[in-house]
């Protein structure tokens, strides 16, 4: 009645009743979204039991490479706090005197990638190993000190990497007064190795469960279209078109999608938090100061992220496929 | 607002269900369509609603031409028509109010618009004080209302019914009747299919005659008692 009113008031008044009208169309198509979204939870709701199986197996396909990628976050964790504390020992001849060696550290501190040079002089390893290793009785039965001086090479940050420590070796290693250069890190560098094998496996896995995930919504929001047939039917004859129709099983995949990842969210957090406590002692007892990660942010965003795609995704095919064949006749 | 234009219907299995068709309903006119049980009612119904296509000829609905409609177009079409059905067609896990209002909501209407015109159609039905209810627990005749303020809730131009009146005692099918004659009066164009002779012959308007699959010569309702008395 108000927007017949301004109809009437002037022609000046046109331009705002157009701008209203097409702004109150926006609102419309809006609130039918929502109301769309809404609507659709309240169908899920109202069958909780096949819901819940449905979402659960969504949510146990997706905990499963998640469970698996915070594990492999933990171990990875672990390697780069070792990967930063890398560095070489370089075991000098016997026959060097002090003052080459001194000249060789400073000449070795100059060089690229290197942040630090630590000398270790025969006496100084000598009393270190005494210390330790508490065979000092067995040392003072020597005539002479067995132990070369070693100088303990520091890498820079950015060259503490595989190849970059693998190409200095290389360098050292023709001095003439190194004996023999070695690197601590081997088998930080296999460990980094098996954590890439890991990582591709989950991606794999994940891969895999995806398409499972994809399936499980797909004929689940086949059978909903199927059951809802004579309605897509009196729908259509009634002018609906075909994104109208499409829209209430794309939100029920949605749904499925949240649900299925905030289950898969609890599944991994319940799980973490039981292993948690082994894990720390176990790791305890190896010295180690390894422990398991929590989900942070960015893990659970992916989570929630993938969880709604594959959902959508999935009723988006089904839907494809089965919306075209349902005509009225 | 119809045209037919020479129109063919050949299905895919071969049976002919419509041939030679050719007629004009202008805007604001009020036809029915009789024949006997497979003479080709519904397939022309169809072809109007756009759920079947023609084989041959044209069909023009408010000045557009079917046979060249693209399937993306078909809803606006559709929205243009209102349809009653034999069977209602009512969804039955939903309310009366909410069945009345599904074409105002396809169509994008605001809130308040929707409540106002589905009150206004179920009051031009005499079924205001039901829209709560379930369609399930309304009598056969309540049903068919309910189909029919759905039908013009969006208020179109062109109203098509397939047997209105096909499962209601005498009484109510008149009361059917009245409903169409009056949004006929308030400028619908309204085609009615249906077989229900001892009911139409009581009203005056045009009649359109299929006989397998061909439209007989026209003639009207008021002249149905004569023409069946010659034959």
């Amino acid at each position: 009645m108000r927007r017949n009113n301004t109809n009437h008031s002037s022609l000046d008044a046109q331009d705002g009743v157009i701008t209203q009208k097409s702004r109150s169309r926006v609102n419309a198509y809006l609130t039918h979204h929502l109301w769309v979204l809404v609507s659709s939870l309240g169908v899920l709701w109202r069958t909780p039991l096949a819901t819940l199986m449905t979402a659960s197996v969504i949510g146990i396909a997706l905990a499963l490479p998640t469970g698996l990628h915070v594990l492999l976050q933990s171990v990875q964790q672990l390697s780069t706090g070792w990967e930063g504390t890398a560095q070489m020992s370089l075991f000098l001849k016997s026959d060097v005197p002090e003052k080459r060696i001194q000249s060789l550290a400073d000449k070795l501190r100059g060089w690229e990638g290197v942040s630090e040079v630590r000398y270790i002089s025969r006496e100084q390893a000598l009393a270190e190993f005494r210390e330790q290793s508490g065979f000092g009785s067995a040392l003072d039965s020597l005539d002479e000190n067995p132990l070369p001086a070693v100088l303990l090479l520091f890498p820079t940050a950015e060259a503490a990497e595989p190849i970059q420590m693998g190409l200095l070796l290389g360098k050292v290693q023709k001095l003439d007064s190194v004996d023999l250069a070695q690197l601590d890190m081997e088998w930080v560098r296999r460990l980094s190795g098996i954590i890439e094998v890991g990582k591709r496996g989950v991606l794999l896995l994940g891969g895999l469960l995806a398409l499972a995930i994809l399936l499980v919504v797909g004929n689940t929001i086949r059978l909903t279209i199927l059951s809802r047939s004579q309605e897509i039917i009196v729908t259509k004859l009634i002018g609906a078109t075909n994104a109208f129709i499409r829209r209430p099983f794309l939100y029920t995949g949605f749904w499925y999608g949240l649900m299925g990842a905030v289950l898969a969210w609890l599944l991994v957090a319940i799980l973490l938090s039981l292993l948690g406590d082994p894990v720390n002692r176990l790791s305890f007892l190896y010295n180690s100061e390894f422990s398991l990660g929590g989900l942070d942010l960015e893990t659970v965003a992916m989570l929630l992220g993938s969880g709604i795609a594959l959902g959508l995704l999935g009723s988006w095919l089904a839907v494809g496929r089965h919306l075209q064949a349902i005509e009225p006749s | 607002m119809i045209k037919f234009d020479n129109v063919n219907k050949r299905y895919p299995s071969g049976h002919e269900a419509l041939s030679g068709v050719s007629f004009h309903l202008e805007p604001g006119e009020m036809a029915f369509l009789t024949g006997h049980s497979g003479a080709g009612k519904s397939s022309l119904l169809k072809l109007i609603a756009c759920i079947e296509r023609a084989s041959r000829g044209n069909v023009i609905i408010d000045g557009q031409n079917l046979t060249r409609l693209k399937s993306r177009h078909i809803p606006a079409l559709r929205r243009k028509i209102g349809v009653v059905f034999q069977s209602h067609n009512l969804l039955y896990d939903r309310t009366v109010f909410d069945n009345v209002a599904l074409p105002l909501i396809i169509a994008g209407y605001h809130q308040s618009e929707v409540g106002r015109r589905v009150r206004a159609a179920l009051d031009k039905v005499g079924l205001l004080g039901k829209e709560r209810l379930m369609p399930i627990t309304l009598s056969g005749g309540e049903q068919q209302r309910v189909g029919i303020a759905r039908a013009v809730v969006n208020r179109p131009p062109l109203l098509l019914a397939d047997e209105p009146t096909g499962n209601l005692d005498p009484e109510l099918s008149r009361e059917i009747m009245g409903l169409f004659e009056q949004f006929n009066q308030v400028g619908v164009s309204v085609l009615i299919a249906t077989h229900d002779h001892d009911l139409i012959s009581r009203l005056d308007y045009r009649l359109l005659t299929l006989k397998q699959g061909k439209l007989e010569q026209g003639g009207r309702t008021s002249e149905m008692q004569i023409l069946r008395a010659k034959t």
